[in-house]
């Protein structure tokens, strides 16, 4: 917390994730003379990366090669990522983990002391570290308690951005929300960097924590700054029914396998054999999530899926694999299946369904993090800087939110060096504005809309309209709710009018702020009349690289966003057909 | 047929407000999967959406949810309602620490604590990253796995006896946290721990209740770590004592 002098730093962090504190310890040790600031709705150990569980993908042994997790990623991508940006990132991710492990990230270990690998869905060797199954729990700790011994680095602990301030063009902090006593300050900075992460929470059924709103990518967008891809929306294949929790991909690529309700591990008829007792890279349980996402369904058409009170779901059986490995390797899987659906995966198999997982898409930004907007960085799952493309491979986005995190923190150090001072004056008047614009708009406002009800509407229509297989009319159907939704969002009621930790108003800006991203996501559909990565159109069943070889960007405009394109870059790997 | 319910009494306190906390029941429906999160978030959604309190995973590793369950510190998004009934549940802030308001407790004193016992690798010299990694063999990442699994939901604070009575006890959490870093085999910062580790508000104030490891969602037993940090600040006191010139770790 920052003392009478102010709310002023050259560098303002939003998110307390891992993207974000990698981001200002980065910033802190391009130079000491920086004063950091990190703000976050939550205490930074309880953001979401907190809950990735299967590990971090980099090139550490003899047997794999950096063009070879390039190509893996540029395939899984299914051609949209950016190669120039694939090769930096695999080019630095090794340096990027090893960091980790010095900063004492406890990975899991060979006999000889060497951090372990594990096979993951996509990949064609084993090169994804892991911390058991809670690797984003022991990366975003370790980030955390490494944070602390920067006395540069000042936090802001349970605030909510509200606005980006801009002046001539250019970013210069935000206001921000104190939930702890209700207080609108600005909060000045030469330089910001949103790492928010993603918006799962815009669909109903998600492994998203309920802080992952799309805060950062709302506020970039209504600052005039495009989304990127935001069509790209992917599913993970192994969900628990009914809560959403996430069931690691590792529990495949430790040997788990998928079968429906005959016993039949059916992915075999979907070119992704032959079946094999232990695992082969890239066929079978360890395809790519998007192509296993759509298998779930095809094989729920053929009547082939379990029924239950969440709806269909297959089997991922995993006591082949024996109590000592699971108990070794997968605790978490362990004890979050008992926990929830009360089965024990060393003696039952446990029932999963596709859930919406991960957002390829997010705040457009170059290489470096930087953004079109002078001083606006973004990094993490709240940005797109692309390697993802149309379908993220597991364990890229750990070492994303690393490599790009880091990349974003050293640009905007380096960017807030270079600028001179800022004035703050005028910024406490927009401080007041924007509490006032809040007032008028939430607290005395004599609504009948409730939140919970336009909340559950946005998610059915984007389940709806935009969920694992697409076409025009659904997506059509989601776009209008969407635009009625937003009008009807003008009319919310809140009953909490105090200023002491009023968790009804945050819940009433974060649904404003899904509100802005669900419509980037159907729009950005709607426009691509292609089938690629995570995007399946019945109507448009194929790839068109003629057409559709582009990233679309969304830019928001009174009458919804407009969606323009932007080329792919491609370097060494030529689009062909993907194929596994 | 009547939909089943179940009855929830909770804690409410609006500061500027009441002078004191108070009760205020709610009748939420029966599900056999819900858990109190869900129950809190039904009342939220459907009855008062001026009910406060923090929660974010779902899953028991965020570490937001902890509240006291009929009188003990639990993750309320891993308490079933099935547990309780047929109720009524009684959801309380987490005792020892100050109520900002209806469940949401102040963490700033826990926060001021872990930064004091420096939970970071500290080396003398520190090894470039083109070097490579430090190894660990599995035996050595197992000394100090099980203190490395602490989510800081607060539950073993609200359980503890000593912090109840002295909020300067820098308490089971931190402590188990300080005692991770000194088992790890890369670190070297036992020295630079020792002094806030041994101050009287560090592990002597623990009696051995043990109640922190009862009420531990992750099986951390920071119990353990108290007790073992004791023994070892006992051990060098007396090898000071008997050999002032040897040196330690």
């Amino acid at each position: 917390m920052p003392g009478d002098d102010g709310y002023q730093h050259d560098l303002l962090v939003i998110g307390g994730g891992g993207a974000g504190l990698r981001a200002a310890i980065a910033a802190a040790e391009e130079s000491n003379r920086l004063s950091i600031a990190v703000l976050s709705k939550v205490y930074p150990m309880r953001s979401h990366t907190v809950s990735a569980e299967g590990g971090t993908a980099a090139v550490m042994r003899e047997n794999d090669s950096l063009d070879t997790h390039a190509k893996d990623t540029i395939f899984g991508s299914d051609f949209l990522a950016d190669q120039d940006v694939v090769e930096v990132f695999v080019k630095e991710a090794p340096g990027e983990v090893i960091q980790l492990e010095h900063w004492g990230c406890p990975w899991s270990r060979d006999p000889d002391g060497r951090v372990s690998v594990r096979p993951f869905g996509g990949m064609t060797v084993n090169r994804t570290l892991y911390a058991a199954d809670k690797t984003g729990f022991h990366m975003l700790h370790a980030l955390f308690q490494t944070s602390l011994k920067y006395e540069k680095i000042t936090r802001y602990d349970e605030w909510f951005a509200t606005s980006l301030l801009i002046e001539d063009g250019k970013v210069c902090g935000v206001t921000a929300l104190n939930l702890h006593d209700g207080q609108m300050r600005p909060i000045v900075a030469k330089a910001v960097i949103m790492c928010t992460g993603g918006a799962g929470r815009i669909f109903p059924f998600t492994t998203n924590a309920a802080i992952k709103t799309g805060d950062g990518m709302a506020l970039a967008y209504r600052a005039g700054v495009a989304l990127k891809d935001m069509e790209f929306v992917q599913y993970h294949p192994t969900g628990l029914p009914g809560t959403g929790i996430l069931i690691t991909e590792a529990a495949r690529g430790e040997g788990g396998h998928l079968k429906n309700k005959d016993g039949y591990r059916y992915l075999q008829d979907y070119g992704l054999g032959p079946p094999t007792d232990t695992p082969v890279h890239r066929k079978m349980e360890l395809g790519p999530r998007d192509i296993l996402s759509r298998c779930h369904i095809q094989e729920h058409q053929k009547g082939r899926t379990f029924d239950g009170p969440y709806g269909h779901y297959v089997h991922l059986d995993l006591r082949h694999l024996g109590e000592k490995l699971i108990d070794k390797n997968l605790p978490f899987v362990r004890e979050l299946a008992r926990n929830y659906v009360g089965i024990d995966p060393v003696h039952e198999p446990i029932p999963v369904r596709p859930v919406v997982h991960y957002m390829m898409g997010g705040i457009s930004t170059d290489i470096t993090g930087k953004t079109s907007l002078n001083g606006l960085y973004a990094a993490g799952e709240a940005a797109c800087v692309s390697i993802n493309g149309a379908n993220r491979l597991g364990s890229n986005s750990l070492t994303e939110l690393l490599v790009f995190g880091a990349r974003a923190g050293r640009a905007a150090a380096r960017h807030a060096l270079e600028r001179p001072a800022l004035r703050s004056n005028p910024l406490a008047q927009l401080a007041s504005d924007e509490r006032r614009r809040l007032d008028q708009r939430f607290l005395r406002a004599d609504g009948r809309e409730k939140i919970a009800d336009i909340r559950e509407e946005m998610q059915k229509a984007l389940e709806s309209g935009c969920g694992i297989y697409r076409d025009r009319a659904t997506m059509e159907g989601a776009c209008q709710t969407l635009r009625k939704l937003r009008e009807r969002f003008a009319h919310i009621s809140l009953a909490d009018k105090d200023a002491v930790f009023n968790t009804e108003l945050i819940a009433a800006l974060e649904l404003e702020c899904t509100l802005d991203v669900a419509e980037t996501v159907a729009r950005s559909a709607l426009a691509r009349e292609e089938s690629r990565g995570s995007h399946t159109r019945t109507d448009f069943p194929k790839r068109d690289d003629a057409r559709f070889l582009k990233h679309s960007l969304a830019y928001q405009t009174p009458d919804g966003p407009r969606i323009e394109y932007l080329p792919v870059t491609i370097t060494r790997w030529p689009p062909e057909e993907r194929k596994y | 047929m009547t939909e089943e319910t179940m009855t929830l009494e909770v804690t409410r306190y609006r500061p500027g407000h009441d002078r004191e906390p108070r009760t205020q029941s709610f009748t939420v429906p029966y599900r056999t999967d819900w858990v109190v999160l869900d129950a809190l978030n039904h009342i939220k959604d459907r009855i008062d959406g001026t009910l406060s309190y923090r929660w974010s995973c779902r899953m028991g590793v965020c570490g937001s949810c902890g509240m006291m369950v009929n009188g003990v510190p639990k993750l309320t998004c891993a308490a079933f309602l099935r547990d309780y009934r047929p109720g009524p549940i009684r959801v309380e802030p987490l005792a020892n620490f100050p109520v900002i308001r209806d469940l949401v407790i102040a963490l700033d004193d826990f926060m001021e604590k872990l930064r004091r016992v420096k939970p970071w690798i500290i080396r003398a010299v520190e090894k470039p990253v083109s070097d490579g990694e430090y190894l660990q063999t599995p035996a050595q990442l197992d000394a100090y796995k099980q203190f490395s699994m602490c989510i800081n939901c607060m539950l073993c604070y609200a359980a503890c006896p000593v912090y109840g009575l002295e909020p300067a006890f820098l308490g089971p959490a931190a402590i188990a946290l300080a005692y991770r870093y000194n088992l790890d085999s890369r670190d070297e910062g036992y020295r630079l721990r020792e002094p806030v580790l041994s101050e009287a508000v560090g592990v002597w104030e623990c009696t051995f209740v043990g109640e922190c490891s009862v009420v531990c969602p992750k099986g951390v037993d920071p119990a353990a770590a108290i007790q073992r940090s004791k023994l070892a600040g006992a051990t060098d006191w007396l090898l000071s004592m008997i050999m002032p010139w040897a040196g330690r770790r």
